[in-house]
């Protein structure tokens, strides 16, 4: 027998509906359907083509398929069916506006993030080859290069639901952080400048949601306490 | 119907790392530009690549790009034009270096220079001894790049269309390109965008096989567009099956993890690599090892209950450089097949990885059409979607990086060159979106007949079946016939969705139907090359015939022309590499 699988899928399609509903589904799994995107992906090929959600690489390093899984975020194709309880209620990433089903509208995150910089900034001649940089220091940037701009974390905060034009939310902090650690940057003062404000950096309050759900294992708010640190230190 | 006109400079299509390094030249060079993209550029497929990119900087021991390019060449089969492979190689230090510049975090060795790894195919004093030449981000470098890119696009202020997917070329009474037509996601719209130059970096189009390490993205949006405008698509009969995607899952795992120091068994637990590549061993071309884990396979070597894989043993390497060096990958293994191969090997298959054909270019960038390569004027095509021809019959790991930079940026300067002179963007054809508005209408009028994923499926099978790493006339003949039925099929397609917003169903008839003009592309110019050379290996042809087919294969949808060009032999400014027997 066929294994099956019960979802209940937030609906909502701003050409028809009036506002937002569930509808459930039942789909057959084969043997290769370990993820739930598989799972979704069938859905759509076999039940329903009009359910809409992102996707793209389906190994967890484009950062597309962020949703929120039995109330929890993270990557439908990082996730295990074998890990749900069915039925499997999936929405939308919380925080932002929807533009449909599980689509939403990711204008605001992606602002947070280009307003801190997201660039090495050093106005220095460049060499003819690489600049130098010991491993030691390139070290510094592992755990928060590896970042993929998912919104789990951002959107998991309740600091950015109720402030989230004003607070950066942990993936821009995290950013904010990477360029910080880098040697090659040579912006550090304008850097802790533009984020020593009591919002886009101090509304952070260590709630570590960010943390519990990056698809990623990083840790946002480890970042953010090290801004912080940096922040000490140059007053003293 | 009138639709709404955007007017730019230039145009993007693609937001990968092609895309980005050549918007990057445009911005800066303050060329009004615009870059369209399926999803949000750092999601692109350059974030899965993850080896390294190649740079003859010999960091670690005496390199040059001399020897780059003897192995390039060698690794394409002598199917590759010398002087893209020339201008390439020699450009690839200053490439990586840029990189570095923009903020992309290799990493590094003791002395701080970056670090580098060896890698299939690259070889010290043309082609005696393996050299280390990938400069890496642990096993993330296409990710690392991508975002580098992107965010130095930040800076540059660049503009974009996000969710944007280009429809079909206009091109006018002369044959020029004018413009694009574009659907917006979110709102369903379409429009006409009308530009001076058109450039593509739409990426490959993996999808057309069952088993891919590609991205459910890579549907040959591109080459799709350029059939459909009537120019041809290069060599599209090479397709490289990376040695060791993983086993039921097809997602890469690096040539990185050999380069590192791992090896291949068989289920006799022998490193059968020995056998047939003396001295590179498991560090042979992609092309030469995929084969090799064939034949194990099919002589029933293979492991596991169905013997139909084989292992990829890297335990030896121990925890530490696992972490530091392949982290990604031991990440990826366990998350998919429950293995980590700290302690266990990982079952590998190969899987279709690269398209090495494309919209034929010259170094510059610029689409030539025909067999007397005359300048499409206003097309430009960079990246995987193009054909410059670097990667010939095969294309060595990290050279698919190194291409994005090296032909966006140059694809890049050619648009500035070609747009500056240019006071207005020519005019538009009459009814320039009239082909089109009737290709989505038909889709739009659709209630029943073949359904999308029936359809996509079984293109998805025949390929499989009948395109794969070992080829014979009776399985081509047979998937010709197969690939035309399904061709046939496509004009009854239908989707049950018909709503405006965010219709991701209609995306996705869109974009087969580009996939199955490569995968048709793809069989009939398989069916014809009578050779085996690189990735194109017939079993009744096991051997290269250089006199009767050195030659590049040109593809047109209408009547399912072939033609033949040749290859370019003569590099900018060394000698002449002639064809030699292929050894690793």
């Amino acid at each position: 027998m066929a294994k099956t699988m019960k979802f209940s899928i937030y609906r909502y399609n701003p050409d028809t509906d009036a506002k937002p509903y569930y509808q459930d589904y039942e789909v057959e799994l084969g043997e290769h359907d370990k993820k739930l995107l598989n799972a979704l992906v069938k859905l759509k090929e076999e039940l329903d083509d009009s359910v809409s959600f992102r996707r793209s690489c389906r190994e967890g390093v484009c950062g597309s398929d962020a949703m929120n899984i039995n109330g929890r975020n993270g990557l439908a194709c990082l996730t295990d069916l074998d890990s749900l309880k069915e039925p499997v209620v999936l929405n939308p990433i919380p925080g932002l506006p929807v533009i449909r089903d599980l689509i939403v509208d990711m204008t605001q995150f992606f602002h947070q993030y280009h307003s801190i910089k997201p660039y090495v900034i050093d106005e220095q001649p460049m060499p003819e080859n690489e600049r130098l940089q010991s491993p030691e220091d390139r070290k510094e940037l592992d755990g928060v290069i590896e970042c993929i701009l998912c919104a789990c974390c951002t959107t998991s905060c309740p600091s950015f639901w109720w402030n989230p034009d004003k607070f950066l939310g942990p993936a821009a902090l995290l950013h904010a952080y990477r360029f910080l650690a880098d040697s090659r940057d040579q912006a550090t003062n304008e850097r802790l400048n533009d984020l020593n404000d009591p919002y886009r950096l101090f509304r952070c309050h260590t709630i570590m949601n960010c943390v519990d759900v990056c698809p990623k294992h990083l840790n946002p708010t480890k970042a953010i306490g090290k801004i912080k640190e940096l922040m000490v230190s140059r007053m003293v | 119907m009138s639709l709404p006109i955007l007017k730019f400079d230039a145009v993007v299509v693609g937001g990968g790392g092609a895309g980005l390094r050549a918007a990057l030249q445009l911005s800066e060079a303050g060329v009004k530009t615009v870059v369209l993209s399926k999803v949000f550029p750092t999601r692109s497929h350059t974030a899965a690549a993850q080896g390294g990119i190649s740079a003859s900087f010999g960091n670690s021991e005496e390199d040059n790009w001399h020897w780059h390019m003897y192995d390039t060449v060698k690794g394409a089969d002598w199917l590759g034009d010398q002087d893209s492979i020339e201008f390439m190689c020699k450009q690839a230090t200053e490439a990586v270096a840029e990189l570095e510049h923009y903020g992309m975090p290799f990493d590094r060795l003791e002395n701080g220079k970056i670090y580098q790894r060896p890698f299939g195919g690259h070889m010290a004093e043309f082609g005696k001894k393996p050299v280390r030449r990938a400069c890496a981000v642990a096993d993330r470098t296409g990710h690392a790049m991508l975002h580098a890119l992107y965010q130095r696009n930040v800076k540059a202020q660049t503009h974009f269309f996000v969710e944007w997917m280009a429809l079909d070329l206009i091109r006018d009474k002369d044959g020029d390109v004018v413009g694009i037509t574009a659907l917006e996601m979110e709102t369903g719209q379409v429009y006409i965008i009308r530009a001076k130059a058109v450039l593509f970096a739409t990426g490959g189009s993996g999808r057309i096989y069952q088993a891919s390490t590609n991205a459910f993205i890579n549907t040959g949006d591109g080459v799709g567009m350029a059939l459909r405008a009537g120019l041809p698509v290069e060599d599209i009969e090479f397709w490289q099956f990376h040695p060791t995607g993983l086993y039921g899952a097809g997602v890469l795992i690096t040539e990185g993890v050999r380069g590192e120091g791992g090896y291949l068994l068989n289920a006799n637990g022998e490193r059968f690599m020995e056998r047939y590549a003396p001295t590179a061993k498991d560090l042979a071309s992609r092309d030469v090892v995929s084969r090799a884990m064939q034949v194990e396979i099919n002589e029933g070597r293979g492991c596991g209950a169905g013997k139909d894989h084989v292992l990829l043993k890297l335990d030896h390497l121990g925890a530490e450089v696992i972490d530091q060096r392949l982290p990604g990958i031991r990440e990826i293994s366990i998350q998919f097949l429950g293995i980590d191969p700290v302690k266990q090997p990982i079952p590998v298959v190969p899987t279709c990885h690269y398209m090495m054909g494309g919209i034929p270019t010259n170094y510059r960038g610029e689409v030539v059409d025909g067999v007397d390569e005359k300048i499409v004027k206003g097309f430009y095509a960079a990246g995987e979607c193009a054909c410059a021809s670097v990667h010939g019959a095969n294309r060595l790991g990290t050279n698919s990086l190194l291409d994005l930079v090296v032909f966006g940026k140059s694809a890049g300067n050619s648009v500035i060159e070609f747009v500056k002179n240019m006071s207005e963007a020519k005019e538009l054809p009459e009814n320039a979106a009239e082909f089109t508005l009737a290709r989505l209408a038909k889709l739009e009028a659709a209630t029943s007949g073949e359904k999308l994923a029936d359809v996509r499926r079984d293109m998805q099978i025949c390929m499989q079946q009948h395109a794969s790493v070992f080829r014979t006339q009776k399985v081509l003949d047979e998937g010709v016939a197969n690939i035309l039925d399904v061709y046939k099929r496509t004009q009854n397609l239908y989707i049950d969705d018909k709503s405006k917003v965010f219709n991701t169903a209609r995306v996705e008839a869109l974009e087969f139907l580009n996939t199955i003009e490569v995968a048709v592309a793809t069989m009939i110019a398989a069916r014809e090359r009578t050779e085996s050379r690189g990735a194109h290996a017939r079993e009744d042809y096991p051997d290269r015939n250089d006199e009767k087919w050195m030659k590049h294969t040109l593809y047109y949808s209408k009547d399912n022309r072939l033609e033949y060009k040749e290859v370019h032999t003569k590099p900018l400014s060394v000698d002449y590499i002639p064809p030699a027997k292929r050894v690793y």
